[in-house]
């Protein structure tokens, strides 16, 4: 089985999966795996990283530079294909004209999603961090906790491939012995930045991210990873061989076409299709969840964007995973007499309670950086080091002005150039000729950057709805976005602000942001970070929530959602190896209880 | 209702907060957080130039995406300024020698809003400085010495401390030197003069040499 066409579609499938990012990646995956027949509809066109990715193509072999323009955000060379905080032909809208109150949407119309382009910053959620209600009285508890999803952070983190350390930090888990990949090693900015954040007590470590530092062991982890299927074990192995170890150069936002990265296009989708239990229909825009006379879903409706036409697949389980916003829309577009608010939509909580991260950048300038010995630090095409929240003891003696944690993303200078002056104006003022090429030369690499990356507690402003009257090109109705931030989060961006001021300083470097009076003046935008999660939670009580602790809706049992819907908070950890772990679990469920005959 | 024709555009006070924090690139892992130099209008149909699906297996040149709309003259005035600004030293070769001029046509031929707001002062600036050229020294900038560009240059170079008859002209200096760098800096010979030594692969990373960490006084940390 392959991609196919909407033609070709079988007559039934055991599940439907729709998206093919993260969720979607590894729902197919562990199915496949499993002798599940399945099929998964995209949105996004086909997309083939072997060829399409633009490994070492210059800034200066690409249109202006390559510089970030409206129709490629992060860049001409970005992995990114018709995404963006606007898709052609898929307008949202805002229910508020304030800006404070509006919600960045960003989606990939492509297969596999935002996964060719993330960030792979993969950290696991901590024990606290299932139990937030449980410590402040603030948000939800999970239905689960740290114990439930261990094993399957594990088995994540083994077959996708993440580097760093265990530390042994508070809330901060370290992973069993020899399932991460050896750290990278620091670079100027980073091992400068540790050296002056121990001054003030910050723990500046390696970070967690999904790219090989070394090839994976496929003699050995398929076996764990599929103990009693020696054909999984054959598929995963081969698989794992097609990987190779990642060679220290290329931004990795650009995608990996030696696969040294994880991305589901590269990961998750080649073996499922190896299986041959998975078709994949790109340019399959799914409207709405068929549902039988009896309640359950039958399969899914989707409008074939090269031809506008209708098209239905027939599945005896129907998984979303068409990211927190994409997931909603479908659900409260399917409406019939049943479910006359959208489907699973007894509690009328779908779409509420959609969260971000807390998204705050303060940028310096530190003159011991200036003139440093000319070396490659492209390293790992991303971070190396990060700092996990600290302050947990401080914040439960109620020494802070805000509820929840952030970790601190962090970098230098000394990417690849070209595009925009690489020299703010302002220090080499008027200089020009043989004087401005000495002041660039001696300037480049010596800025840094601090990014909060925070807890947002579910608020019951932030959430997305039909709107009544604009539809998409498609003629699907699409979302109103609503938003809105808590003193909280205000708070958090104001004291990341200062810390970040307070770290530069140490390390004798000047800010380069403005004052920062209010959390307003620093705070991102909603949605800006990208880590939209929320929208149908799981909880303990059905009416209460949408889904239970599997992430199977309550009211429609053959019914799961496999991103970040189900989320009942979003920890500062970057959302997606939850995603992952999540939906790897819920796909052992689906085989367990299909066996017992009970979906 | 809110059609979305209807709701506003990202602020200013946004966009330059975003200016404040990173103009430089950063090597972040997540991106989400680099600044953009334009104003994006979430949800909205965003303007037509190389599409949100450009074929990225090749390399592209000036002019393969939008007509490159600068005059010869414009053209002239563009490379004597561009190697004013970068020439060839000990540090590498000249602007024009890496085709900045070519790049500078681009960009201000582009169907973007940032570029077509540079376009805005790049064009009369350098009508500017031809016109005071020839009010100075009977010439075009491009047949002027060394000497007499940068008496020109030396009263717009740098806008706070241009007299006020030179605000503009120093605005547009500003501009365009930013433009020609950007250019000058995506090149090989930029990365040899600013020193950048990526891009290459590596069978293992060994983060800074030692040099670089005595004089930071740092240790390794990662074993
Ligand atoms: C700039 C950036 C940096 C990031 N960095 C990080 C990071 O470092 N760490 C981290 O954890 N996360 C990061 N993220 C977030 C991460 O990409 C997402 O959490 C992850 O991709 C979520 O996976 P998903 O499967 O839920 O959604 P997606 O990856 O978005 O996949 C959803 C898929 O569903 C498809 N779809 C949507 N609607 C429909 C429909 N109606 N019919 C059919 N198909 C549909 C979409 O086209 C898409 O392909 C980053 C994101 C971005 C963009
Ligand atoms: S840095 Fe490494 S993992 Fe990232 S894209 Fe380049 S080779 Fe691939």
């Amino acid at each position: 089985m392959p991609i196919i066409t909407s033609d070709q579609v079988q007559p039934e499938y055991d599940v439907a999966i729709v998206g093919s990012g993260a969720g979607g990646g590894q729902m197919a995956y562990t199915l496949t795996q499993a002798g599940f027949k399945c099929v998964m509809l995209e949105s996004g066109r086909s997309y083939n990283p072997d060829t399409e990715t633009a490994m070492f193509q210059r800034n200066d072999q690409g249109p202006l530079g390559s510089v970030s323009t409206p129709e490629k955000m992060f860049g001409f060379w970005d992995a990114t294909v018709n995404g963006g905080w606007s898709v052609p032909g898929e307008p949202y809208t805002q229910a508020s004209n304030k800006e404070e109150e509006q919600f960045w949407w960003w989606r990939a119309r492509m297969m596999g999603g935002r996964t060719n382009h993330w960030g792979r910053i993969s950290l696991r959620n901590g024990e606290y961090d299932f139990k937030p209600y449980s410590r402040d009285g603030l948000g939800f508890d999970w239905p689960i906790g740290y114990k439930d999803v261990k094993d399957y952070y594990t088995k994540v983190e083994m077959l996708i491939g993440v580097y760093g350390t265990n530390e042994g930090l508070e809330n901060t888990p370290d992973s069993p012995k020899g399932v991460l990949l050896p750290a990278p090693k620091g670079r100027a900015a980073e091992l400068y930045s540790q050296k002056h954040g121990k001054k003030l007590g910050i723990p500046i470590i390696p970070i967690h991210r999904a790219v090989l530092t070394k090839t994976l062991d496929a003699d050995n982890i398929p076996k764990k990873l599929h103990p009693k299927n020696k054909r999984a074990q054959k598929i995963l192995a081969e698989a794992m061989r097609g990987r190779a170890a990642c060679f220290w150069a290329t931004p990795c936002g650009r995608g990996c076409n030696i696969r040294a990265n994880y991305q589901s296009t590269t990961v998750h989708l080649p073996p499922a299709l190896a299986t041959g239990n998975l078709d994949i229909i790109p340019d399959a825009h799914v409207r709405e969840v068929l549902i039988g006379k009896d309640g359950k879903a039958t399969g899914v409706l989707f409008i074939n964007k090269k031809n506008r036409s209708e098209g239905r697949v027939k599945a005896k389980i129907v998984v979303l995973a068409a990211s927190s916003g994409e997931t909603v829309r479908i659900m409260l577009n399917t409406k019939n007499a049943q479910s006359p608010n959208g489907l699973a939509n007894s509690s009328g909580l779908v779409g509420k309670y959609i969260m971000d991260t807390v998204g705050a950048s303060v940028g310096g300038h530190v003159p011991a950086l200036e003139n440093l010995p000319p070396h490659n630090e492209d390293g790992a095409g991303g971070s190396h080091f990060y700092a996990p929240w600290w302050l947990y003891k401080e914040q439960h003696a109620g020494k802070l002005n805000f509820a929840r944690g952030y970790h601190i993303e962090m970098g230098g200078s000394r990417g690849m150039p070209g595009g925009r002056n690489p020299v703010p104006s302002d220090f080499v003022k008027g200089a020009y000729g043989t004087k401005f090429k000495e002041e660039a030369r001696r300037y480049y690499g010596s800025f840094v950057g601090y990014s909060c990356r925070g807890e947002m507690i579910p608020n019951e402003g932030s959430f997305a709805e039909i709107d009544p009257t604009v539809k998409d090109d498609y003629g699907v109705p699409v979302l109103r976005w609503h938003w809105k931030w808590s003193d909280h989060e205000l708070n958090m961006a104001v004291h990341a602000a200062q810390t970040f001021s307070a770290l530069i300083e140490a390390m004798g470097g000047t800010v380069r942001s403005k004052k920062v009076k209010t959390g307003h003046d620093i705070i991102e935008p909603g949605g800006k970070i990208i880590h939209e999660v929320g929208g149908a939670l799981m909880g303990a009580d059905p009416k209460k929530s949408v889904c239970n602790k599997w992430n199977q809706t309550w009211d429609v049992k053959n019914l799961f959602l496999c991103d970040g819907t189900p989320f009942p908070s979003n920890a500062d950890k970057n959302p997606t190896l939850t995603i992952m772990a999540l939906a790897w679990r819920a796909a052992d469920h689906i085989i367990e209880e299909a066996r017992k005959g009970n979906i | 209702m809110e059609t979305p024709e209807k709701f506003p555009r990202i602020s200013r006070r946004v966009l330059l907060k975003w200016f404040a924090t990173a103009t430089t690139a950063m090597t972040m892992g997540d991106m989400a957080s680099i600044s953009f130099g334009f104003t994006p209008t979430p949800g909205k149909e965003v303007p037509k130039g190389y599409g949100q699906d450009p074929d990225l297996s090749q390399y592209y040149n000036p002019g393969d995406f939008w007509p490159l709309t600068l005059t010869p003259e414009q053209r002239k005035t563009v490379t004597a300024l561009a190697d004013l600004i970068l020439p060839e030293d000990h540090l590498g070769p000249a602007a024009s020698a890496v085709r900045v001029p070519d790049f500078i046509d681009e960009w201000v031929s582009a169907p973007y809003p940032d570029q077509m707001d540079d376009a805005k002062v790049v064009i009369p600036g350098l009508k500017w400085l031809e016109d005071e050229s020839k009010k100075r020294f009977k010439k075009d900038f491009s047949s002027l010495n060394e000497k007499q560009k940068r008496a020109i240059c030396d009263d717009i170079c740098w806008p706070p401390d241009a007299k006020p008859e030179f605000k503009q002209a120093a605005n547009f200096f500003s501009r365009f030197r930013n433009i020609a760098v950007g250019a000058y800096y995506g090149t090989p010979e930029g990365w040899k003069a600013i020193g950048y030594e990526g891009n290459v692969p590596l069978m293992s990373f060994d983060g800074p040499p030692q040099e670089v960490l005595d004089k930071l006084g740092v240790t390794q940390t990662v074993k």
